[in-house]
């Protein structure tokens, strides 16, 4: 398959999770749609990776999965911090810093 | 045989991502981002990315969907609501996301990348194996690797203080209380140890069976009663 093809599923996954983002109220969603778009970022780096011959793409990809589970373990953590203190886990309801 | 294999992964990967955005219940969300990381992993290897795929399998969708599932039995996975109620995001959204698929779509169009319609550089055996991997990252991108271990240790550590349980949040009589359990005798508690009450080394017999263990020993008795 074209390369093109790669690149326009990675497209594709990148706008479904970013349509997520913007409309979930719940954190734990919204994290899990965060991961979509890094991995449709993911996917264009292997791709282009393959279409050089180069592997300094893959490497890319890698550090991107490191810099998601860091995301990931931080972003849980809070979430567990909010449901502690029995705040309501909606990103709308949490609207102190709003000025 | 590629462009089966592709388009079968293609779809699994897209279906699995609607999946996410699209099912109301948070747990059943995270099964469908493992079954999109799955398919995302068999894109991988038709990339020839061997170790990427491998890692995407063990650590991403074993690793950290394991982590998802745990927070989400933690938080419990009830039914949420897909939209903020009375908002016109309902509709902007996918309109918005409608339009940088199109505006990603021209990009890719016009792009004067010669590659892009091909089917990528000549293969090189060994291209994407954990040998060639693990040499770029000893040699080129060393510094990457060494900033990615610190960032890992930053976030665990940054993970567990955020999730610690803190003394402050709990109300003050439920501490107090904790703090004045009355213990038995010969329980190897430090004011035993001090010589205050009955255990180690007194005799049995000394008064205080259910005195509160802490600051109320029983020498510290008498001022208190008096006051200033």
């Amino acid at each position: 398959m074209a390369i093109g093809w790669y690149l326009t599923v990675s497209a594709l996954i990148f706008c479904i999770g970013a349509v997520g983002v913007i409309t979930r109220p719940n954190p734990l969603v919204i994290l899990l749609c965060l991961e979509l778009m890094l991995n449709a970022g993911n996917l264009a780096l292997v791709a282009f990776s393959r279409m050089w011959g180069h592997e300094d793409g893959q490497i890319f990809a890698l550090i991107v999965m490191v810099v998601a589970a860091c995301e990931v373990t931080v972003g849980l953590g809070l979430i567990v911090a909010i449901y502690r203190r029995q705040l309501p886990v909606n990103v709308d309801d949490l609207n102190e810093l709003n000025g | 045989m590629s462009a089966v294999l592709f388009f079968i992964a293609a779809i699994g990967a897209l279906a699995g991502a609607i999946g996410v955005v699209v099912i109301r219940n948070p747990f059943y969300s995270v099964l469908s981002l493992v079954s999109h990381l799955i398919a995302l992993a068999a894109l991988f290897l038709l990339l020839r990315a061997e170790f990427v795929a491998a890692a995407q399998v063990v650590v991403y969708a074993g690793a950290v969907m394991v982590l998802y599932v745990f927070v989400v039995a933690y938080i419990g996975g009830a039914d949420n609501p897909l939209h903020r109620p009375g908002s016109s995001l309902k509709f902007l959204a996918p309109l918005f996301g409608l339009a940088v698929a199109i505006e990603l779509c021209i990009a890719m169009l016009g792009t004067a990348l010669k590659g892009i319609s091909s089917k990528g550089a000549p293969y090189v055996p060994g291209f994407g194996t954990p040998e060639h991997i693990g040499k770029l990252f000893l040699t080129t991108y060393l510094f990457p690797f060494e900033v990615a271990s610190l960032l890992l240790l930053v976030a665990a550590i940054g993970a567990v203080v955020l999730a610690r349980r803190r003394r402050g949040l709990e109300p003050d009589d439920a501490f107090e209380a904790r703090l004045h359990i009355p213990r038995g005798v010969f329980t190897g508690t430090m004011a035993e140890a001090a010589g205050f009450r009955g255990g180690a080394g007194t005799a049995p017999e000394t008064q205080a069976q259910t005195e509160p263990v802490g600051a109320h020993a029983a020498g510290e008795r008498e001022p208190s009663e008096g006051g200033w």
